[in-house]
């Protein structure tokens, strides 16, 4: 085991990925030359040269439709969107063609890229910087959401990525690259599909992926040791397809369920989990099921205000204490 | 081109002719839902390319107009007919319409229903292609109205920063659904726009067949032997609306009879006729034995084909 980065994950797929079969490409803005944003493609130009390495332009629509068209004839192509908000000029691509294609074609066709994006409010990066909008790639039929919440996730989720034949969109999150975590020495896959029991409890269920399972599990702490409230810590890993029997098996167990979210409520991954709760175990609740989320704002820059936009563990407490008339 | 090879492609583009006008009468008697884009007055343009590149070897992907390009690839008439129908016999086995016919045996990477949206898949087939070393290439047929997507401009500059072999071949018939071109846009002359991103480009008449062959085999040659992108722009016409549901009000019968006078069957079939290699009896044969084939043939099997299972309706969503 060691101990690495984040990022240092991610980099260690890619150069996994790359070194193994020659149609493996990354691409992107800045990911080859200049290193990555988030240096996750850190010395794979060097390694790999510029064919396999692609400095794109500044054309998200463009070259995402490009990877995705190489997909079509056996190219593996990971391609990085620096930053979630650019996503929305690819995202004709990434609905229209390569979620669609294999439906539409019949299963001729299969779209097998990897689409790679950095979200979340990192520090004052303000309104146009700091998207969340995992919610709008959930929904899309034929589109694989992971969302890594530590470094074996990351490195894990984008191996098993690369070697999944459906077009699948790793959400990452801004604050995140710098994280610590053990990932094992040997190859390691992490399943695309289901959720993680990340701590067991008995008496409620915090559901969390990416950062906010950190804050739940930073929660979950305080519940027990201040206030006697045992609580499990699901990681929602996959956004798409969701683990329902995941989320029906903890709340057979706890009967309560809070939802914790970065992004905004409306149509978002809480209430899609409240829908699941309802459709799914309905009659084994013992209180309504709650969300934790971000105001609905364009993100301000102000960081007093950028603060009080954004939830945190303590938010995740109060909900609960709340829920347990403890508030 | 021989002239056995201009006998052969004047009885396939009467075949897309007649096919068309037939999926036109199945939609009238609601056999054939959704929209339908016909593509009678444009055959050269799709037939001339062709015949200069190879069908079932170099990738071809266009918009939603797509029947015609699937069949010259190679695909069963009788296929792209059931998918018309939506049948589970049908190339897309009836989940994608007229709009989405595939068949990618052949290399026929699809029609796509929004404009614009093939030129970067295009150019990533292209990459692919550059990749693995084949000597294919990539032609991406699309109409004049897609070339003031933002992906136009974003795929050109990329196809050239790279080489890329992907031939562009825009079909501009004109209009861009019921707006004509010289309303919508600032250049008319479509090659030209090209020149913004240093590729090589030219213009042609798009109803001769011998002159749409003559500048394809020109920047299909150009294409393969490594040299980069290329643009080729074809003038032509549609005869129909560009749907179903257009009744054409935005253009006289003038225009549109002007056109005809410059009918592409018609200049092939009057060639041959004075080079002696045809007669006009001859001619009226194949527009017989074509539409028996399409009777007795393609109408029968996309009629009779099975609809599909609604078991599998979640079928091919992932892989």
């Amino acid at each position: 085991m060691a101990e690495m980065m984040y990022w240092e994950g991610l980099r260690r797929a890619h150069d996994e990925e790359m070194t193994r079969d020659p149609l493996v490409i990354c691409m992107g803005e800045d990911i080859g030359v200049a290193g990555g944003t988030y240096k996750a493609t850190k010395d794979l130009y060097e390694k790999f040269g510029e064919k396999r390495v692609m400095d794109t332009p500044i054309s998200e629509g463009g070259y995402t439709g490009l990877g995705i068209g190489a997909s079509f004839i056996g190219i593996r192509p990971i391609i990085e969107i620096m930053s979630v908000n650019f996503a929305w000029l690819a995202m004709d691509q990434m609905f229209n063609s390569a979620a669609k294609v294999r439906y539409m074609s019949g299963g001729q066709l299969t779209a097998p890229c990897v689409f790679r994006s950095a979200g979340g409010a990192a520090h004052q990066l303000g309104a146009q910087h700091s998207a969340r909008m995992e919610k709008v790639f959930m929904g899309v039929a034929g589109l694989r959401v992971v969302t890594p919440s530590n470094p074996k996730q990351a490195y894990g989720m984008l191996k098993s990525a690369v070697r999944s034949d459906d077009p699948v969109f790793i959400y990452e999150h801004e604050l995140m690259y710098n994280m610590k975590g053990e990932i094992p020495d040997e190859e390691y896959f992490h399943p695309l599909e289901g959720s993680e029991v990340t701590r067991s409890g008995a008496d409620v269920t915090l559901f969390g992926y990416n950062i906010s399972v950190h804050w739940c599990l930073k929660a979950a702490e305080i519940l027990e040791k201040q206030h006697g409230i045992s609580a499990e810590v699901v990681d929602l890993y996959a956004l798409a397809p969701l683990d329902r029997a995941g989320i029906k098996k903890s709340i057979s167990k706890t009967h309560r369920a809070v939802i914790a979210e970065e992004d905004e409520a409306p149509v978002g991954v809480g209430s899609e989990i409240i829908a699941i709760i309802n459709e799914e175990c309905f009659f084994e609740l013992d209180a309504a099921p709650v969300r934790v989320h971000s105001a609905l704002v364009p993100q301000p820059y102000n960081h007093t205000l950028e603060k009080a936009a954004i939830p945190d563990h303590q938010d995740v407490v109060n909900a609960v204490l709340k829920m347990f008339g403890k508030a | 081109m021989t002239l056995d090879d201009k006998k052969r492609v004047l009885r396939e583009m009467v075949l897309h002719r007649r096919f068309e006008e037939r999926c036109y009468q199945a939609y009238i008697e609601r056999k054939i839902g959704g929209f339908l884009h016909l593509y009678p007055g444009q055959e050269a343009c799709c037939n001339g390319v062709m015949e200069a590149a190879r069908p079932g070897h170099d990738y071809v992907i266009t918009g939603y107009r797509d029947h015609v390009h699937a069949i010259k690839c190679g695909t069963d008439p009788k296929v792209v007919m059931a998918e018309l129908y939506g049948k589970e016999t049908g190339c897309s086995k009836g989940r994608g319409g007229s709009m989405h016919v595939f068949d990618v045996a052949h290399r026929f990477m699809g029609g796509y229903a929004l404009v614009g949206g093939p030129f970067p898949l295009a150019a990533g087939i292209a990459k692919g292609i550059q990749m693995k070393g084949g000597d294919e290439i990539s032609i991406c047929f699309l109409g004049d109205a897609a070339n003031n997507q933002g992906v136009f401009h974003e795929t050109l500059n990329m196809a050239k920063v790279w080489n890329l072999p992907v031939l562009f071949v825009c079909e501009n018939n004109q209009y861009g659904i019921g707006t004509s071109i010289q309303r919508s846009t600032a250049v008319l002359d479509q090659y030209k726009r090209a020149c913004a991103y240093n590729i090589e480009a030219a213009q042609c008449d798009g109803q001769d067949i011998d002159t749409v062959y003559e500048y394809a085999k020109t920047a299909v040659d150009y294409v393969r032997s490594g040299k980069g992108p290329y643009f080729l722009e074809l003038m032509t016409y549609r005869y129909r609306g560009h749907s179903m549901s257009d009744s054409r009000g935005y253009r006289s019968r003038e225009e549109e009879e002007e056109w005809k006078l410059r009918d592409p069957i018609n200049i092939l079939r009057d060639k041959l006729i004075a080079a002696g290699a045809l007669s006009m009896d001859e001619f009226t044969a194949i527009e017989k034995a074509t539409d028996d084939y399409i009777e007795n043939d393609v109408m029968k099997f996309a009629e009779e084909s099975p609809e599909p299972n609604v078991a599998d309706l979640e079928k091919y969503v992932l892989a």
